[in-house]
């Protein structure tokens, strides 16, 4: 019954950009996290803010402004210009910018709290013991921030697997390379295909509690760990 | 006791108003809630006032993709009347026993424009031939009849095996045409209605003998079927005023 149904390319496409995401997610959003956490500045509470819009502005006007951020007379179509392109939109890159920016709060804010958790004083103790910032910041930050980071991880990519309002608006459907498995679930119900749809929302159901369940098992391993 | 009182006034006031409503006869002005396909918002706003003006009924309309609409509808939403984006929903409506039979017809005939907001980039079937672009947006052809049209139209000028790589697909209608408008696709099948207020860019009205007619129809609700406002709005629709308005807007009519 599904096997014309070319159910595994939005699957593999998915998982792709849900793994790309995470990691592009984990080298910006920890340093964004570090400073929330570290800083003394007034206006951080402003961008801690900023951060935090794309959970307040609904998936398919933040899709718009993206679409036109990338389009030929935004920065993204700048971008494209080096490549010899008109636009950034309908390609794989867009939705790696999209789902980073969507999921930028759920990544940020975990692993905020782990820095705040731990506290001044291991700093000051590796300070001490005259480790250099850079040094304790590998040493002793990180390692105690690790909670944090899972949680971080495993919600940042949750979310991108679930995204779908941002990719609709930004990624044109092109098989193998933007039609994602939350659109591919859309497009059969709309279709009226509800057994392939099915098989789909079934399938990321299923991976969805698994990865709840696996997170919140790990992260009590991890704080257990700690005490 | 002030709390107590504010419902046992209202209660009052809601019999007295049922009261009236009722001794006020058929004649009084009724309301029909309209479920109305996004596509056709303005067009509709304009004939509900026309409609209210001619007949002192409120047509309340609601708005939305026609899938969700009907979606609503199978779930006993309150709607008297859809007027759908296609043929197929109010035929649906109907087998499945939404909808009252015999009461469908096409209210409006879509019309589909390639359409760039380039000045000089479309100029008929020999831009499609060309090729001279990156991206061309359609609306999903498996679920949008504008995107299925737009497939029709290109495989009937033997262009769609040549341009499907370079196709982005929307998912209806209006996003297809928000690709067009930001400049991220050069060129798409739009819908006439949706650039007929404006002289902008370049255009080439699809001769609509390359593709199945888009048929728009209309169908009463069970909901509505003893709703006099919902009846005198069916055949408003058909008749000389509202066809103005639907063509005024870009659509064709049966008339």
């Amino acid at each position: 019954m599904f096997r014309d149904a070319q159910l595994w390319p939005p699957i593999l496409l998915t998982l792709q950009l849900a793994t790309i995401t995470t990691v592009v997610l984990l080298l910006v959003g920890t340093p964004i996290a570090w400073w929330l956490a570290r800083s003394r500045a007034r206006w951080k509470e402003v961008v801690g803010a900023v951060v935090s819009l794309p959970i307040v502005l609904p998936p398919t006007v933040l899709g718009f402004y993206l679409l036109i951020a990338l389009g030929p007379n935004g920065p993204g179509g700048w971008v494209a210009g080096f490549f010899e392109r008109r636009t950034l939109a309908f390609t794989f890159a867009a939705l790696v910018i999209g789902s980073v920016i969507y999921s930028l709060p759920f990544v940020v804010q975990p692993i905020r709290n782990a820095f705040e958790a731990a506290g001044d004083r291991p700093l000051e103790a590796a300070a001490t013991l005259r480790a250099s910032p850079w040094d304790s910041f590998w040493s002793v930050a990180l390692p105690l921030a690790r909670p944090g980071l899972l949680t971080g991880a495993v919600l940042g990519f949750a979310h991108t697997v679930g995204e779908f309002g941002v990719v609709l608006m930004i990624g044109g459907s092109i098989p193998g390379q933007t039609k994602v498995l939350s659109i591919a679930i859309f497009d059969y119900v709309e279709q009226l295909r509800w057994g392939e749809a099915h098989v789909l929302a079934a399938g990321m159901l299923v991976f969805s509690f698994l990865v709840i369940l696996a997170m919140t098992l790990a992260e009590r391993r991890l704080w257990r760990a700690r005490q | 006791m002030v709390f107590m009182r504010f419902p046992a006034r209202f209660a009052q006031f809601a019999a007295a108003a049922a009261f009236a409503a009722m001794i006020a006869g058929p004649a009084a002005a009724g309301t029909v809630n309209v479920a109305v396909a996004a596509n056709f918002t303005d067009a509709a706003n304009e004939i509900a006032a026309l409609f209210k003006a001619s007949t002192g009924h409120d047509a309340v309309l609601s708005f939305g993709a026609t899938g969700a609409l009907y979606t609503q509808i199978t779930q006993a939403a309150p709607f008297d009347i859809l007027l759908s984006a296609d043929n197929e929903r109010p035929a649906l409506a109907v087998t499945e026993g939404h909808g009252v039979a015999g009461t469908v017809f096409p209210y409006a005939i879509g019309k589909v424009v390639l359409y760039s907001t380039a000045p000089a980039l479309v100029t008929g079937e020999e831009t499609l031939r060309a090729g001279a672009f990156s991206h061309i947006a359609i609306a999903n052809p498996a679920t949008a009849p504008y995107g299925r049209a737009a497939v029709e139209a290109m495989t009937a000028l033997g262009v769609y095996d040549a341009v499907a790589p370079k196709i982005v697909q929307g998912e209806n209608i209006t996003q297809t045409f928000q690709f067009v408008e930001t400049g991220n696709a050069e060129l798409g099948f739009v819908a006439l209605s949706q650039i007929i207020a404006t002289d902008a860019g370049s255009r080439w009205q699809v001769p609509e003998e390359l593709y199945e007619p888009i048929r728009q129809d209309a169908v009463l609700l069970v909901h509505g079927a003893n709703n006099e406002a919902a009846l005198a709005f069916m055949d408003f629709l058909r008749g000389p005023e509202a066809n103005a308005v639907i063509e005024k807007f870009g659509y064709g009519t049966m008339e």
